[in-house]
C-alpha cells in the first residue's frame, strides 16, 4: 500500500533510490547461516556489548549492524529495505513507523513485563530512558557559576557573550532527528527555549549532526557548551577520557527524556532473532541497577522519577511536528533565530 | 399409577428456561449498549480532535494554513492504543497528511457539523470524523475539509470486556434465577402436598370431609374428593342400615320359631323326632347369633364414626360383662376369673361392652368345657391391657391378623357355631377409639391370650 509522504520523506524524497548513508558498519560473525540485520542509530562502540552478550545465548546467529542516522534509518524502512530490527532514539520517526504500518507486531513475556509507557500496540517497545543533558568544558567556565537552570544559563550567555561567540554548539534540527525531537518538545514544554535559542543565535553557535562530534568538541575545549546532548553517550564518553575537563549538567527547570525504542520492520525475515534480542533488550530495560552496561535502563529517570519529568510518551501526538505543513513552521521559526549573522 | 412428570420439576424447567432466556437477551444487549458506548466514545474524541483542528485554519497571504495543534494527537493516544491517520485538504489538493486515506470525497460541505464514517485504511478498520470550514483564501472562501481517523482496537477491547463482565453476570442471573425458581415451585405445590399427606394420614374409616385452608387452584380438588368421600360414606352407612334391618328383621321371627321348638320338643315322644328338634334348635341359635352380631357390627361401624366417649371404669365395665356372660359359660361348666385393678377411660360405653363380650364369646365358645377363662385389667406404660385368657385349643396356624378380618375362622374351628365377626367388631371398636387387639397363643399351655389394649387418658 502506498502511504503518505510525511515531513522527513518530503526532504529525503529526492534521495530515496540512492543507497543508504552509512556512518558505520560491522559484521558479527555466528556459527550458523542466519543473519540478523540490525540497523541502528547507537554508534558501534556503545552497542557492541549488548551485541557480544546476545551472541553468548545465540550464537549461531550472525549479527550485520549497520549505523545510521535516525532520519536515514526511518527513510530506510519506509523505502522498504530489508533490516530484522530497527533501533532508534528517535522515537517520533519511530513510532511514526510503527502507526503508518512498517513494523510487525512481537509479544513475549519479556515485553509484557515493559510498563505500558514503554510500548505501543506491541509494535514498538522501548529499553532505555535517556535525558538531553548540558556538556560544558570546566576551562572555559572558569570564573563562572555553573547553571542549573534554563534561565542562569540565558543570563550566564547574556553576560559574557565574548567567552560564548562560536562556542556554543547544539543539534542542526534540520538534520538529526533526535536534535528535532528534543527542540520540539523543548519549544511545547518550556518558554525558555525560544529565548536560549535567540541568545544563541546571536552566539554564532556550531551545528552538529551528532552528540558524539560536540562532545568531543567540548573536550578539546573548541565549546564552551553543548546544549541538548543525550545523556547517555556523554556520560559513557566522561567516564573514559574527560579527566574533569568535561562537566554534565542536567537542567533542574526541565529535561527531556527520550525512550530508545526497537522495531521489527514489517519487510524483516529473521524475526525470531530479532524478537529475543528485543527480549534481552526489555529485560536489560527493566533492571535494577545501571550496571556495566553503556545505556541507562528506563527506571533511573522513568515515569516515576521525582524530578516529575517523565519520558516522553509514546502516542500519536509525536506525528504533531513530522507534518510536513508543522515541520516547516517550526524550522522557520528555530531558524530566524538561530542564524542572525 | 402412571406419572406424567413432576410438576415442580416441569415449573422448574419452564422458569429456568425463561430465565435462561433472559439472560442471554441482557447479555446480549449490554454487550450492544457497551459497544455503542465505546463507539459514541471514540466518536467524541475524534469529534473534538477534528475540531481542534479545524480551528487553526487560516489564510495567510491567500494561501491556507494551519498548525497541527499537539493536543489534537495527544487526545487520541490518552485513551486507546490505536493508530492515528489524519488528512487536510481543499478539494483535490491534499493540504497536509495521509493523501490516500478514504476520505468520503462528495462530502456535503455542511460548515461546522462534524461527519462520521468508517472504512478501512493500512490493513484495518477505520473510524473518521470530518469537518469542513470555509477559509478565506485570497478573494474566494474555500471549503476545506479535516480528517481524523483511528483504528477501533480501543472499541473492541472495551467492549469485548464489558460484554465478558455482562456474560459473568449473566451466568450469576441465570444461576440464581434457577435456584429462585425451584424455591418458587417448591413452595407453590406445598399445599397439594399438604392436603396428600393429611389424606393419607387419615384412618381406613374415616371418611370425615377435608376442612383445611386451600388455594383457589385446589378448590375444586378439594369439593370434589370431600363430595367422593361424602357419597362413600353415604353408600357404607346405607349397606350397613340394611344389614342391620335385615338382622333386627330376621332375630324376632327366629325367636319366635326358636320357642316353638322348644315346645315342641318338650311335648315330643318320639327321640328320633326330638334329635331334629334339636338339631332346628341349634341351627336356630346359630343365625340368630349370626344376626345379632351383623347387628353389632353395624352398630360398631355406625358410632366409630362418631364416638360418644364417656368416663367409664373399665373394671366396673368387665365385671359387668363377665356378669352377663355368667350363664353362657356356666352351661359348659367354664368358670370366668376376674383379676382387675381399678382402670379408668373414656371410651363408648356400649362399644367396649360389645368388644369385650365378642372376645369373651369367643374364649368360651372355643373353650373346652370344665376349664378356666382368666380375665386381667392392668395399667402400664401408658397403656390399659384386658387381657382374656381361655384353656383352648389355640389359634391354629395361619398368620392371627387374619382372624380379625371379616367372615374369616381359624382352621381349628369345626364343629363351633360362629360367624366369624366376633374379633373384627373387637378390632374395629378398639382402633375407634386408638388402640388395638393383640392376639396370641399361649405357649406354656394351650390356649389364647386376647388383649385389648386402650390408651389409658
Amino acid at each position: 500500500m502506498r502511504h503518505a509522504c510525511l515531513a522527513i520523506l518530503l526532504s529525503c524524497l529526492a534521495s530515496i533510490v540512492s543507497a543508504l548513508e552509512i556512518e558505520d558498519h560491522r559484521h558479527f560473525p555466528g556459527t550458523g547461516d542466519r543473519i540478523l540485520k540490525v540497523i541502528s542509530t547507537a554508534d558501534l562502540e556503545v552497542f557492541e556489548p549488548y551485541l557480544k552478550a546476545f551472541q553468548v545465548s545465540q550464537s549461531a546467529l550472525s549479527i550485520d549492524y549497520t549505523v545510521v542516522s535516525s532520519a536515514e534509518l526511518h527513510r530506510a524502512i519506509r523505502g522498504g529495505a530489508e533490516f530484522d530490527l530497527a533501533l532508534s532514539s528517535a522515537m517520533d520517526l519511530q513510532f511514526q513507523l510503527a502507526n503508518d504500518g512498517f513494523a510487525q507486531s512481537h509479544r513475549s513475556e519479556a515485553t509484557a513485563g515493559l510498563p505500558d509507557w514503554a510500548r505501543w500496540r506491541d509494535l514498538i517497545f522501548a529499553f532505555t530512558a535517556e535525558p538531553a543533558v548540558v556538556v560544558l568544558s570546566t576551562k572555559r567556565f572558569d570564573g563562572l557559576g555553573l547553571p542549573t537552570t534554563r534561565q542562569e544559563l540565558l543570563t550566564l550567555l547574556r553576560e559574557y557573550p565574548d567567552r560564548f561567540e562560536g562556542a556554543v554548539g547544539t543539534y542542526d534540527v534540520r538534520d538529526s532527528g533526535l536534535g528535532y525531537l528534543f527542540a520540539t518538545q523543548e519549544a511545547r514544554s518550556t518558554d525558555a527555549y525560544w529565548r536560549l535559542s535567540e541568545v544563541m543565535g546571536r552566539l554564532n553557535p556550531q551545528l552538529y549532526c551528532c552528540s558524539g562530534q560536540m562532545i568531543d568538541d567540548v573536550a578539546t575545549g573548541e565549546l564552551a557548551l553543548a546544549y541538548n546532548v543525550l545523556g547517555s553517550y556523554a556520560a559513557e564518553r566522561l567516564a573514559r577520557d574527560s579527566g574533569g575537563r568535561v562537566q554534565i549538567l542536567r537542567m533542574e527547570d526541565f529535561s527531556n527524556v527520550i525512550l530508545r525504542t526497537a522495531i521489527i520492520p514489517a519487510t524483516a525475515n529473521e524475526t525470531a532473532g530479532a524478537g529475543a534480542l528485543i527480549d534481552m533488550l526489555a529485560r536489560l530495560g527493566q533492571r535494577e541497577a545501571p550496571g556495566s552496561w553503556p545505556l541507562p535502563p528506563l527506571g533511573q529517570t522513568g515515569a516515576d522519577n521525582l524530578g516529575g519529568f517523565g519520558p516522553i510518551r509514546l502516542g500519536p501526538a509525536l506525528m504533531v511536528y513530522l507534518d510536513p505543513l508543522n515541520r516547516r513552521a517550526f524550522l522557520t521559526e528555530w531558524e530566524n533565530a538561530m542564524e542572525q549573522h | 399409577m402412571t406419572g406424567t412428570g413432576s410438576i415442580g420439576r416441569r415449573l422448574t424447567l419452564l422458569l429456568a428456561g425463561v430465565a435462561a432466556l433472559l439472560s442471554v437477551l441482557s447479555w446480549w444487549m449490554v454487550t450492544g449498549l457497551a459497544r455503542q458506548a465505546a463507539e459514541r466514545t471514540q466518536d467524541n474524541v475524534l469529534a473534538a480532535s477534528v475540531t481542534t483542528i479545524a480551528e487553526t485554519l487560516r489564510s495567510e497571504q491567500g494561501e491556507v494554513r494551519l498548525e497541527l495543534p499537539y493536543s489534537a494527537f495527544s487526545m487520541l493516544g490518552a485513551i486507546s492504543e490505536d493508530r492515528v491517520f489524519y488528512l487536510v485538504a481543499t478539494g483535490d489538493t491534499v493540504l497536509t497528511g495521509y493523501e490516500d486515506l478514504p476520505v468520503p470525497r462528495e462530502l456535503v460541505p455542511s460548515t461546522g457539523r462534524v461527519v462520521f464514517d468508517t472504512g478501512e485504511y493500512s490493513g484495518e478498520e477505520i473510524r473518521m470524523a470530518t469537518v469542513t470550514r470555509l477559509v478565506l483564501a485570497g478573494t474566494q472562501p474555500v471549503p476545506v475539509n479535516v480528517t481524523v481517523a483511528q483504528t477501533r482496537r480501543g472499541v473492541a477491547s472495551i467492549s469485548a470486556e464489558l460484554s465478558q463482565l455482562a456474560a459473568f453476570l449473566s451466568v450469576a442471573f441465570f444461576l440464581v434465577a434457577v435456584s429462585l425458581s425451584a424455591f418458587a415451585a417448591r413452595t407453590s405445590l406445598k399445599p397439594l402436598n399438604e392436603i396428600a399427606a393429611a389424606v393419607s394420614r387419615r384412618g381406613p374409616s374415616d371418611l370425615r370431609p377435608l376442612r383445611r385452608a386451600a388455594p383457589t387452584e385446589l378448590a375444586p380438588l378439594m369439593t370434589s374428593l370431600n363430595r367422593l368421600m361424602d357419597r362413600l360414606g353415604q353408600s357404607i352407612r346405607s349397606a350397613e342400615d340394611f344389614i342391620a334391618e335385615a338382622a333386627h328383621r330376621i332375630r324376632t321371627p327366629l325367636a319366635t320359631v326358636r320357642a316353638q321348638a322348644e315346645i315342641a320338643l318338650r311335648s315330643a315322644k318320639d327321640e328320633d323326632q326330638k334329635q331334629r328338634l334339636r338339631q332346628m334348635i341349634r341351627a336356630v341359635d346359630e343365625s340368630s347369633r349370626s344376626a345379632g352380631q351383623l347387628l353389632d357390627h353395624a352398630t360398631v361401624i355406625y358410632r366409630s364414626d362418631d364416638l360418644v366417649r364417656s368416663p367409664v371404669i373399665l373394671s366396673d365395665l368387665v365385671r359387668q360383662t363377665v356378669a352377663g356372660l355368667e350363664p353362657t359359660a356356666a352351661m359348659k361348666d367354664i368358670q370366668l376369673h376376674v383379676d382387675a385393678i381399678p382402670a379408668e377411660a373414656e371410651v363408648d360405653p356400649v362399644l367396649m361392652d360389645n368388644a369385650l363380650r365378642n372376645v369373651l364369646d369367643n374364649a368360651i365358645k372355643y373353650s373346652p368345657p370344665e376349664t378356666v377363662v382368666r380375665v386381667s385389667v392392668s395399667n402400664a406404660d401408658g397403656e390399659i391391657r384386658i387381657s382374656v385368657r381361655d384353656q383352648g385349643p389355640g389359634l391354629g396356624e395361619g398368620p392371627a391378623d387374619q382372624l380379625t378380618q371379616r367372615f374369616q375362622r381359624g382352621n381349628n374351628t369345626q364343629g363351633i357355631v360362629g360367624s366369624g365377626l366376633g374379633l373384627t367388631i373387637a378390632k374395629d371398636v378398639l382402633e375407634a377409639h386408638g388402640g388395638r387387639l393383640e392376639l396370641e397363643t399361649l405357649n406354656e399351655k394351650e390356649g389364647t391370650c386376647a388383649t385389648l389394649v386402650l390408651p389409658s387418658s
